[in-house]
């Protein structure tokens, strides 16, 4: 019975194993033929080391205007994106209004919708209403726009644990609305606020369809190598995905870490695995997550 | 303004950018995306609104394959995505310890790489003299001049692989959830450990099952750069034939009545699914009943 048990465990753990090794198999195939030689247009098979790729990234004519427009767009959409979505977020959690149900809803149905058709339906508009060129502006608008939600939900399930008492706390020590917002609200979901920025930058930058709909003659990161991929995959495409994502990968443990160290220093939430959990939002919270 | 005036018009100011700004550039454009789908013409001649609603119609009659093929990809997808994230999250939920947190962020690194290039990494994978189709040859599982590259199989493999962590994620949230106590009573009630996973730990995690599967089957059943990039237009989706009736054709009207109908069948299964599941789940609620 229990030889039987160990099997099975072990048999779990290793097929949990290989799940994993599935999620982890194509970033090692990129991180590996980034560093390949190809021969012909199209990097599929391995012929030999190389560092040129790496020496030269930029190499390829076009890449790098298009990830430095991918980067602009990503900045000002997180940034205008965060500010109204943490607004949104904090009017939904702190006070109770007529229509927050019906808000509530209509936030949620973006992220409901496939992407195809909320790219479709915004170049509809621009269509109908003769936008006279779609471009950066365009493309920026529709960033806001499906970052937005995301926003709202990643600052929300943060608020929603909050504890009142802290904020009524300061105005009974004589803190205007102002003073307490900026001191201990703003503060306190501050991680919140961070961790959706964070989404927001990482959707904008690896978004296609949307952009692909709206962005007339711009071409953005994602635009290119769409472009790129009929003709030709060079190794430097993959380079720069290996940059992006060690960048990211740094940014990711680096904010982990110091959530953690704030967390211990705030020592504000009490560690809460039997604690009055957060009400569970599955289909919302979840999303955001990732 | 009195201040208990001002008070009560806060919750409206802090939604109104953000509100605004979806109901503009998302419920708007969809408006115009419906009155686009009604209208008949070219783009050389103009498109005049002349409520054809047979436009409907005859998009579901031409484009019927795609359609079925989207659902039957997505579906496929989800049920692969299901059996292979639940085991892992349910190995990281309840055994991952002091790593959890390090399995947790290899769950989600392949969000670190651009969409486009995690697709492109399933092409080398998978491609003709690549080492997965040579190996398959060899066993003889794929004949010697069959191929993996541009089949059936490639595309649901690849929207499989691109949406197992909105899967894993929901998955893991509402494993982890689970009040250790509630298993404990199984096993002294003489529960074997069949009987306490499916009679306890499956029906505490349907929450995340449902959201889980959504999270993956609505952006599934509208991709289309899967079946680009890794297949032909024999595996075209309906998604293929949105953006190329929009982008490529400018058959405006075809497009945006597909896109509704997408929507429109998305909602079905959606609300048939929840009825199935039970809303409590997919709303979030189900802790409430206590």
């Amino acid at each position: 019975m229990t030889l039987r048990r160990r099997g099975l465990d072990w048999l779990l753990n290793a097929y949990a194993g290989l799940a994993l090794i599935y999620l982890l198999i194509p970033i090692g195939v990129i991180l590996v033929f980034s560093l390949n030689n190809p021969r012909g247009r199209f990097n599929f098979i391995w012929q030999e080391f190389s560092l040129d790729a790496w020496k030269h990234p930029f190499a390829v004519q076009g890449v790098g205007d298009a990830l430095k427009t991918s980067l602009e767009i990503a900045a000002l959409s997180t940034i205008a994106a965060t500010i109204l979505g943490t607004l949104t977020a904090l009017a939904l959690v702190r006070y109770e209004f007529k229509g927050r149900a019906p808000v509530n809803f209509f936030i949620f149905i973006p992220l409901a919708t496939p992407e195809v058709v909320l790219g479709a339906a915004l170049l509809s508009q621009f269509l109908n209403w003769g936008t006279p060129q779609l471009g950066f502006a365009t493309i920026l608008i529709a960033h806001i726009m499906f970052n937005l939600s995301f926003v709202v939900i990643t600052v929300r399930s943060r608020l929603i644990g909050f504890d009142r008492a802290l904020e009524e706390a300061a105005q009974d020590l004589g803190a205007t609305p102002w003073e307490t917002f900026r001191l201990v609200t703003l503060p306190l979901i501050m991680p919140g606020v961070i961790s959706a920025a964070l989404l927001a930058f990482a959707l904008s930058i690896d978004d296609f369809v949307i952009t692909n709909f709206n962005s007339g003659s711009t071409i953005t990161f994602p635009l290119f190598i769409w472009g790129a991929a009929r003709v030709a995959i060079p190794p430097q495409i993959y380079v720069i995905a290996s940059m992006i994502f060690l960048f990211t990968l740094a940014m990711m443990l680096i904010t982990v870490w110091q959530q953690r160290r704030a967390e211990r220093m705030a020592a504000v939430r009490p560690d809460e695995p039997a604690g009055p959990a957060t009400p569970p939002r599955p289909v919302l919270a979840e999303r955001a997550t990732a | 303004m009195p201040a208990r005036l001002r008070r009560a018009s806060l919750p409206y100011l802090l939604l109104l950018p953000g509100l605004g700004w979806l109901v503009l550039f998302f419920a708007i454009p969809l408006v115009y995306m419906a009155l686009e789908s009604l209208k008949t013409g070219t783009i050389d001649t103009g498109f005049r609104l002349t409520w054809e609603f047979s436009n409907y119609t005859n998009a579901l009659k031409n484009y019927d394959k795609q359609f079925l093929r989207s659902f039957e990809y997505a579906g496929l997808s989800t049920i692969l995505a299901l059996l292979i994230g639940y085991p892992l999250a349910y190995v990281i939920a309840t055994r991952g310890g002091r790593y959890r947190n390090a399995l947790l962020l290899a769950v989600i690194v392949p969000f670190f790489v651009t969409y486009l290039i995690r697709t492109l990494s399933w092409e080398t994978i998978l491609s003709d003299s690549g080492i997965v189709v040579n190996t398959l040859r060899t066993l003889g599982i794929v004949s010697e001049d069959g191929r993996l590259l541009d089949t059936t199989v490639s595309v649901v493999a690849g929207i499989t692989y691109n949406y197992l962590p909105f899967m894993i994620l929901p998955l893991y949230a509402s494993l982890e959830r689970i009040d250790n106590r509630l298993l404990e009573a199984g096993y002294d009630l003489y529960g074997r450990r069949r009987d306490v996973f499916l009679r306890v730990t499956l029906p505490l995690s349907m929450p995340g099952v449902v959201a889980g599967t959504l999270l993956t089957f609505i952006p599934a059943a509208g991709d289309f750069i899967n079946a680009e990039l890794l297949g032909t237009p024999n595996q075209f989706m309906i998604g293929n034939v949105i953006q190329s009736r929009y982008l490529e054709v400018a058959d405006y009207p075809t497009a945006a009545a597909l896109s509704f109908l997408l929507m429109a069948f998305m909602l079905v299964i959606v609300l048939i699914w929840a009825r199935i599941a039970g809303t409590e789940a997919l709303l979030g609620t189900e802790g409430e009943r206590g």
